[in-house]
């Protein structure tokens, strides 16, 4: 400040130096004050635009969700409906469609809902004894333990013995499935490719292909390759005495199906972004630990792992938003059936859409994006900014 | 036991072992035959005669079948040329301006969020929202929109005069990435209706700019959140030492963060491009006749005869050669050591 008032005041003095010193002050000022709203400047386009092209959509399919849409001379017609539309879903003639059959569990669902349940217990009674205790924190987990369980106990109910998943549970798989499968084989081959083989480029190049292909185009492929009378893979089929046999009889075999070409197609994803991270970390760690003689499997869990744990939090958390949103697979490849068993939740969206049941795929929609919601916020509370804190 | 030591004893600290070399080898291969044999499955299939799809599995071209161009030629010179090209165009235009768009807007919006502290108040941020649920409510009711608008507008300014200075609360830094990426939790099928709606009010549906809009909206929690993990890793030594010698926010942006997240930036690039290059549903609603873009055309292969296998894998393949000619010239940049010595620099 003290600079720019001398200024101010020398500036009248020299009548040749007037027409500079103006213009400098001007832009002095005009800098500052850009330095100033630099912040703004920064975010803000960003959030105009996000937020013209996405708070409309959202208000509007929440009406369209409480709401019966219906063709009527000349036009439509959109008549208030409260929550028929979910009552339907949850507890009317689509319960089995999207919630499923619950059945009493197996013994080894039994025996997996009790390590979850030991599991939730556990973290809770160590959570109790730790130093950053508080109220809302320990109703925070409590609400969100009592949740977990019973959503364990409702997918152990449906998956085991005489139980249906809906589409909310083969979403569920799916997604889980999918990340967990994407992940591991993303971060293995992103580590493979950073040493210094030769013809790595080849393979990067390589490994990146299937990300290209439109979803459709995909979905496409893997109709043609799964097959058993055309595709490929016939002669092996045939070996095993299983040439007649269709995928898509089978629930599992096709939910597998559709598992193989979503995990085929967006591993490249985590493969990229995991590479981007791993050339991007600081060698300087790794030589000193080389030269400490550290090996190689000390290092990667020491020194590369944490560097890259930011990233690959978000990638999981983008991922899975994604992955709830799987839709083009189920629907070409096995058009979800047999019946609805490879249907996801997005596809049944899709489905009652396109016969115009347009309240009916809002609500869909509506019930998944608090699903995603729910599992984004305790992922980023619980998980992510635990691993940030480390 | 000597002998496999020896094999998988490093030369030196950043070259491996021979051993472990041929184990890489041996994993890349694999994975590199699980790529490659579903589109070496599509490549010959786009040189197929009907008949060869239908009658059986034929592997190698001109060895137990003969490879025909009919598929070729129809689509690029015959009866579909003029429904492939001006798709091709539009896919062209869209793809890239839109995910540059989101790159440099949305890197802005990490970087920002990264290093400076927003504190929207919760109240601006409620009001705002019921007053726009108003203004909507009002125009389905039967309200002209300008009228609701106006009107919506003038409520805000006073409500937030009023009420909105009462509520203390605000948000920080991580509420606003997190309500970013959580608009891209609603799947799409409900987001088209809204959408098309708008875009048939601003009288830009089946144009370039609607689809270039949207797919930016849509990428912008994508690239923010990627961009924000790659800042990250950035020292902020070598930021305060650039301001310490006078460089502004924007040079401290321009000419030392970006230049050292290269990586990251092309990796996400690469991402949105992809992401813009092969989106469905939402080009489904927003372009008819003009503004159409491929997946559109690959997908109404799928006529009532059912799917024409050679037309489809013609047209894929077609659409992937320019993908992958951007992910070979950009890969390079994706590259080690950019970071190398930056701090005792």
């Amino acid at each position: 400040m003290g600079v720019e008032r001398q200024s101010q005041d020398q500036a009248p003095s020299g009548l040749a130096l007037e027409g500079p010193f103006v213009w400098k002050r001007v832009l002095d000022r005009l800098s500052a004050w850009a330095e100033r709203l630099a912040g703004n400047v920064f975010l803000l386009p960003a959030v105009l635009v996000v937020l013209f092209l996405s708070i409309f959509p959202l208000i509007i399919s929440l009406y369209l969700s409480l709401s019966r849409f219906k063709f009527v001379k000349g036009g439509f017609e959109i008549k208030f409906a409260g929550l028929a539309n979910y009552r339907k879903l949850l507890l009317g003639s689509e319960k089995r469609h999207f919630l499923g059959i619950m059945a009493d569990p197996s013994l080894v669902g039994w025996l997996v809902l009790a390590v979850v349940v030991a599991l939730l217990v556990r973290s809770l009674v160590r959570y109790g004894r730790s130093r950053s205790l508080s109220m809302g924190g320990l109703l925070g987990r409590v609400v969100v333990a009592v949740l977990v369980s019973l959503g364990a106990r409702y997918l152990v109910g449906t998956l085991g013995g005489n139980g249906w998943p809906g589409t909310l549970v083969v979403t569920w798989i799916y997604v889980f499935v999918g990340i967990v499968v994407q992940y591991l084989l993303g971060l293995g081959l992103a580590v493979l490719t950073t040493q210094r083989l030769p013809g790595r480029r080849f393979f990067r190049v390589v490994f990146l292909l299937p990300m290209m292909i439109t979803p459709v185009g995909v979905a496409y492929i893997f109709r043609m390759l799964v097959d058993t009378d055309k595709g490929p893979f016939q002669p092996i089929w045939q070996g095993v005495g299983l040439a007649g046999f269709s995928w898509v009889n089978d629930p599992w075999a096709a939910r597998a199906a559709v598992m193989i070409g979503d995990i085929w197609q967006w591993t490249p994803f985590m493969f990229i972004v995991l590479l981007a991270a791993l050339e991007g970390q600081s060698i300087e760690q790794v030589e000193a630990a080389l030269v400490d003689g550290a090996n190689r499997w000390q290092i990667f869990w020491h020194i590369t792992l944490p560097q890259i744990l930011p990233v690959s939090m978000t990638l999981i958390l983008i991922r899975m938003i994604e992955a709830f949103k799987i839709v083009d697979l189920p629907n070409v490849l096995t058009n979800g059936g047999p019946g609805t068993a490879t249907e996801s939740m997005t596809l049944q969206a899709y489905i009652s859409w396109r016969s115009l049941d347009l309240g009916g795929s809002a609500a869909i929609a509506y019930i998944l994006l608090l699903v995603v919601t729910f599992m984004g916020i305790s992922y980023v509370n619980l998980i992510r900014s635990r691993v940030a804190e480390e | 036991m000597d002998v496999v030591r020896k094999l998988f004893r490093r030369k030196s600290i950043s070259a491996p072992s021979p051993g472990a070399m041929v184990l890489s080898y041996l994993a890349l291969g694999i994975w590199a035959l699980v790529v490659l044999f579903p589109l070496y499955w599509l490549l010959i299939t786009s040189f197929k005669l009907p008949v060869d799809v239908n009658t059986g599995p034929f592997y190698i071209p001109g060895v137990d079948f003969k490879p025909s161009l009919h598929a070729w030629h129809y689509i690029l010179f015959g009866d579909l040329q003029r429904d492939t090209i001006r798709p091709y165009i539009n896919t062209v235009i869209v793809a890239p301006a839109s995910a540059s768009l989101a790159l440099l807007l949305g890197t802005a919006a990490a970087y920002g969020l990264m290093r400076f502290r927003y504190q929207p108040r919760l109240g601006t941020i409620l009001t705002f929202i019921g007053c726009l649920a108003l203004a909507i409510f009002a125009i389905v009711l039967g309200v002209p929109w300008q009228i609701a608008v106006v009107a919506g507008i003038a409520l805000f300014i006073l409500l937030l005069q009023t009420i909105g200075r009462r509520f203390k609360r605000s948000l920080g830094n991580n509420d606003i990435a997190f309500w970013m990426i959580s608009t891209r939790m609603l799947p799409p099928v409900a987001v088209v209706i809204p959408i098309y709606v708008l875009f048939q009010r601003l009288h830009l549906l089946d144009t370039q700019a609607a689809l270039i809009i949207t797919y930016v909206a849509s990428n912008l929690p994508i690239v923010i959140w990627l961009m924000r993990d790659y800042f990250q890793t950035i020292p902020v030594e070598l930021e305060e030492s650039a301001a310490i010698d006078g460089a502004s926010r924007y040079r401290i942006l321009s000419s030392i963060v970006l230049p050292l997240s290269v990586p990251g930036l092309v990796a996400t690039f690469l991402f949105v491009l992809v992401f813009a290059w092969n989106e469905y549903l939402l080009a489904l609603f927003l372009s008819k006749a003009h503004a159409q873009t491929l997946p559109l055309t690959v997908a109404a292969q799928n006529a009532t005869r059912g799917p024409q296998w050679w037309y489809m894998s013609v047209l894929i393949v077609i659409m992937i050669i320019p993908v992958i000619a951007m992910a070979i010239a950009l890969e390079r940049y994706i590259a080690r050591g950019l970071l190398v010595g930056a701090i005792k620099g």
